[in-house]
């Protein structure tokens, strides 16, 4: 067993730590207060590979592994968790997907123009019935001659508007299973301007404010027959499986956010001054300071391992779970503590640990909530 | 390298660098300090000249210092190349044979000066603070010979974190580039006249003559600050480009000039020619005020030389103040204004 | 075209200089990066290359770990790297240094070679120049813009108060100022590529153009008589005083100085 980053990952970690700081980090704030998608960014990223990283590199991707696309997310999230989960999304849930199911034809047509950052991706699931529960869906796919007819809508969908090309999932008809009957579920590629296929509200939300979360509409939106990805019925398993790998990238964006909370605590409390000494010469910070980078550092080594598990495993559905609750609760947990040390300046704007605190409680939701992954990892116990 | 002759090299030798047909003030620097190494060596201190028409400048060298001066004349040499002016330089020193020959460290003489050393198998030791004649080694090593009389080459390095002093105890002439704005030149002797000489190689252009297509002077209104007595300079903790009015007035009330950080540089606030550090101008003024400068060791390598250095800074804990002569921990908004207008009321008062 | 940059390793200065207890520089506590200056040489070469479509070879000399700049150089398009390295070569100043690197060059077949103008930690700007000389090719300093025109190079060169555009002839050299571009990022399936791209590493004995006499230390011929951490003017008065006190204690210095 090695825990120490190769060549390549030390590299690659330079890289991303270093066009975070450049590029990213002076925005952070402007993106947050102004819930402006940073599209500037997203070209940059695109222009330096950041958006097909572990995409092999016959479809214009960077030909690397999970763990260099997880430290990439990890490295952003320290600094703006917004840019970090826009590459999370269109990699781990749109990307993903096509590679793992697509046809050679899918893939051609699809693939190199995401990697390389030309287009964005974005993948539907949820919806206003139907969060964690698939079996609610309620969007419909019909064949009709050469086309899918779909109807229905998708809602808090990251990267809504902004991306080119969507990953649906709709109920494609009724199946018996054991006697019980049961939706159909299947997957569709759906392009952005296809008629009618139009986005509802722009969500106003709480954290990673500049991502763009838009409801998705499909009013007898026709796509052709071969935009089904996948086997027909079989789109239940390949949500599950994209969010698998969505889950590793979510827990890197908390680590991450963790991460950035941490180091800017560190500096302050070696600024600040009460008393006569910097907080940090008190026990009681030092002592918080110690429980926060331990569970940090506990966090990195199960979302790292969880990269490694999507490399070398078919399934890595366990990993990727408790690696997403465990992040997200210290991202959580480290915030909070982080807001408390830096005091009256923590809950005011001007100082980043106020956005990160209200960035950290998504990950605690989103592909996935806590309690889903509890229901994952206890399922494999039990079962 | 060759095996040279070491005792066939004497005189102190400068290379005076001009523009226009106009000598740059790091020529007369070079004199100042040459004269103080040509007494040290009793040696003679010759200026080389080197442009198109400049003849008519020897004069001026011989007032600041110069014994002699060797004029290199030619239409080849009107604007500044590299490769004529090597040549020239290269062929005044196989001919002339110098002990020390010092160039400034200007945009040209950072050119010339390692071409020329390469071209006559010398070493060049860069950007100079000090110099000096003595021993090397400097204290003696048992078993390795002592030579005197050589010359010993002060520079700063890694950003004026740390400094060396170089020898160039083999080869000949020993050279080195000298940072502007740090030798001082002599008090001018009107009427001084030099034993002028001329001389020219043979200019052939061949590959290495670069084509100078265009000349594109840059317009700048601003004064420069390495001839200013009194620098009133400002940093960061000024604030904005609009409260450096404060500054001003206070240089205007002392009849300075106003310079700054590179923070202030990179926040736009001024323009880059007044910026005094490591990657600005080196400056040495009678009265250097720092105002809301925190002294980076950048910052502080290109001032230190100051007569007196009086900082001004809300945190105490600034470096500035480790090489102020007098530091006030204080709000610069409210002392820098009440500070220009009771010296304007005690100037006032005088007349 | 082929084009060839010369790139050193130096120790970061930008987060603070760390020193060791007795004064002298800690390099060891400082992140080794690509000099400035060569980075925005390579930029310019990765630019021609882009533009007219170029063979980019990077050579550095100094320790075996200096390869990580030419990794670097890789990964960000450099097409070749070169190391020279060898213990002879060590303490050079920078009549050995350029003589051992023009040597290297010799080996190669190049149109234009790009060195920074200085590197941060020497801060000397001769290398460049005297590569050019031992090379006999025309040097153009001080870049801040790069064309090529046919055969010929077309360099705006700096000066204090002006720039020159200037024409030459390949092959020529050229050192660059980091103000002439911004350069790019690695990325970070070029950075895959570079760390299993092959190295190519010289000695003293490669380079069989280079003269025993001109090498390492002892073909230096500038020595370092004596090297210190700077010694610092101590520090004067400090006072904290309200405005007033302290406008009227600068009007009593000030006028005891007699500069008012």
């Amino acid at each position: 067993m090695d825990f120490g980053l190769d060549k390549k990952h030390e590299m690659a970690r330079t890289l991303f730590k270093e066009f975070a700081e450049n590029e990213v980090k002076p925005l952070a704030q402007e993106v947050d207060e102004t819930e402006v998608f940073p599209r500037a960014t997203v070209e940059k990223m695109a222009k330096y590979g950041f958006l097909g990283i572990p995409v092999p590199k016959e479809y214009e991707g960077q030909g690397c592994d999970p763990l260099t696309y997880v430290m990439c997310v990890e490295e952003l999230a320290k600094v703006c968790a917004t840019t970090s989960v826009i590459v999370s999304a269109h990699t781990s849930l749109c990307i993903d997907p096509i590679l793992t199911y697509g046809t050679p034809e899918q893939k051609a047509k699809y693939v190199p123009d995401l990697a390389s950052g030309r287009k964005l991706g974005a993948f539907g699931l949820t919806e206003p019935g139907a969060g964690t529960d698939a079996q609610g869906q309620q969007t419909k796919a019909v064949l009709d001659g050469d086309e899918w007819v779909l109807n229905g809508s998708k809602c808090f969908i990251t990267n809504g508007k902004e991306a080119d090309v969507y990953i649906i999932i709709a109920v494609t008809g009724i199946v018996e299973k054991r006697g019980r009957k049961m939706k159909e579920i299947s997957a569709f590629i759906v392009e952005k301007d296809t008629p009618g296929f139009t986005f509802g509200t722009k969500e106003k939300k709480m954290g990673i404010r500049g991502s763009s979360t838009y409801e998705l509409i499909f009013e007898d939106c026709r796509i052709p027959k071969e935009n089904l990805l996948g086997a027909q019925g079989k789109g239940f398993g390949i949500a599950m499986h994209t969010l698998d790998g969505g889950r590793i990238g979510i827990a890197a964006q908390a680590l991450g956010i963790a991460e950035g909370a941490l180091d800017r605590t560190i500096a302050y409390v070696k600024e600040r001054k009460q008393f006569g000494r910097t907080i940090g010469q008190f026990q009681n910070t030092q002592f918080q300071l110690a429980d926060m980078a331990t569970k940090v550092e506990a966090a990195r080594m199960m979302v790292y391992k969880a990269a490694m598990a999507k490399a070398t495993q078919k399934v890595y559905s366990v990993e990727a779970a408790q690696a997403k609750l465990y992040a997200a609760e210290v991202a959580m947990e480290v915030t909070t503590k982080a807001v408390q040390l830096h005091g009256g300046y923590g809950y005011i704007r001007e100082y980043d640990v106020e956005r990160m605190m209200r960035d950290a409680k998504i990950t605690e939701i989103y592909e996935g909530t806590s309690e889903v992954q509890r229901m994952v990892i206890s399922g494999n116990l039990l079962k | 390298m060759n095996i040279m002759n070491l005792e066939e090299y004497k005189g102190v030798y400068v290379f005076a660098e001009q523009v226009d047909n106009k000598l740059s003030g790091i020529a007369f620097e070079l004199l100042g300090k040459a004269k103080d190494l040509a007494a040290d060596l009793n040696a003679e201190v010759a200026a080389v000249l080197i442009g198109s028409d400049v003849k008519g400048l020897a004069d001026e060298l011989a007032a600041y210092g110069a014994d002699k001066v060797i004029v290199v004349d030619d239409p080849e040499l009107k604007e500044y190349r590299t490769e004529p002016y090597a040549h020239a330089l290269a062929s005044v020193i196989e001919k002339y044979k110098p002990e020390i020959m010092l160039v400034g460290a200007t945009a040209i003489g950072r050119d010339l000066g390692p071409r020329v050393s390469a071209r006559v198998q010398t070493g060049l030791t860069a950007d100079c603070t000090q110099l000096e004649i003595g021993d090397f080694p400097i204290n003696p090593v048992a078993g390795k010979e002592q030579k005197h009389n050589q010359l010993l080459m002060t520079r700063p390095a890694f950003g004026g974190n740390t400094i060396a002093t170089i020898a160039c105890p083999d080869n000949r002439p020993q050279m080195a580039t000298v940072r502007p704005g740090v030798m001082q030149k002599i008090a001018k002797i009107e009427g001084a006249k030099a034993n002028v000489e001329e001389f020219n190689p043979g200019f052939t252009p061949d590959n290495k003559y670069v084509e100078i297509m265009e000349v594109v002077k840059s317009v700048s209104e601003t004064v420069d600050i390495m001839d200013a007595k009194i620098l009133v300079s400002g940093g960061r903790g000024v604030g904005s480009a609009e409260n450096f009015k404060i500054l001003e007035d206070l240089a205007e009330a002392l009849g300075g000039e106003v310079s700054c950080s590179r923070a202030v540089v990179d926040n736009g606030w001024k323009p880059k020619d007044l910026q005094v550090g490591q990657t600005g101008k080196t400056v040495r003024p009678q009265v250097y005020f720092a105002i809301g400068i925190s002294g980076a060791i950048q910052h502080v390598a290109g001032m230190e030389e100051s007569d007196l250095i009086i900082a001004i800074n809300k945190d105490e804990t600034a470096p500035i103040f480790d090489v102020a002569d007098y530091g006030i921990v204080g709000d610069l908004n409210k002392i820098v204004p009440e500070l220009t207008k009771q010296i304007k009321e005690a100037v006032a008062a005088k007349k | 075209m082929k084009i060839v940059v010369c790139v050193k390793q130096v120790p970061d200065t930008k987060g603070g200089v760390q020193f060791n207890p007795d004064g002298t520089l800690n390099r060891a506590a400082m992140l080794a990066i690509m000099n400035p200056d060569d980075k925005a040489g390579l930029e310019a070469a990765l630019r021609l290359k882009d533009q007219y479509g170029a063979e980019v070879t990077v050579l550095t000399m100094g320790l075996p770990k200096a390869a990580d700049v030419l990794r670097e150089a890789l990964a960000m398009g450099a097409d070749k790297a070169i190391l020279v390295t060898d213990r002879v070569l060590g303490g050079a100043d920078t009549w050995a240094t350029s003589s051992t690197i023009a040597a290297a060059i010799r080996k190669l077949d190049y149109d234009l070679i790009i060195t920074g103008r200085q590197a941060i930690d020497g801060d000397t700007a001769q290398v460049g120049p005297q590569i050019s000389e031992h090379l006999d090719i025309p040097v153009i300093s001080y870049a801040q813009d790069i064309k090529v025109e046919g055969d010929s190079v077309i360099v705006q060169r700096q000066f204090e108060d002006r720039y020159h555009v200037l024409k030459a002839k390949m092959p020529c050299l050229i050192t660059a100022l980091s103000e002439l571009n911004e350069p790019r990022y690695m990325t970070p399936g070029g950075i895959f590529d570079a760390c299993d791209a092959e190295i190519t590493t010289w000695g003293r004995a490669d380079l069989t153009t280079l003269d025993d006499a001109n090498i390492g230390l002892a073909g230096s011929p500038t020595k370092i008589a004596k090297a210190s951490d700077k010694v610092r003017k101590g520090a004067g008065e400090k006072v904290a005083l309200d405005p007033e006190e302290a406008v009227s204690y600068l009007m009593g210095k000030l006028t005891e100085k007699h500069i008012i």
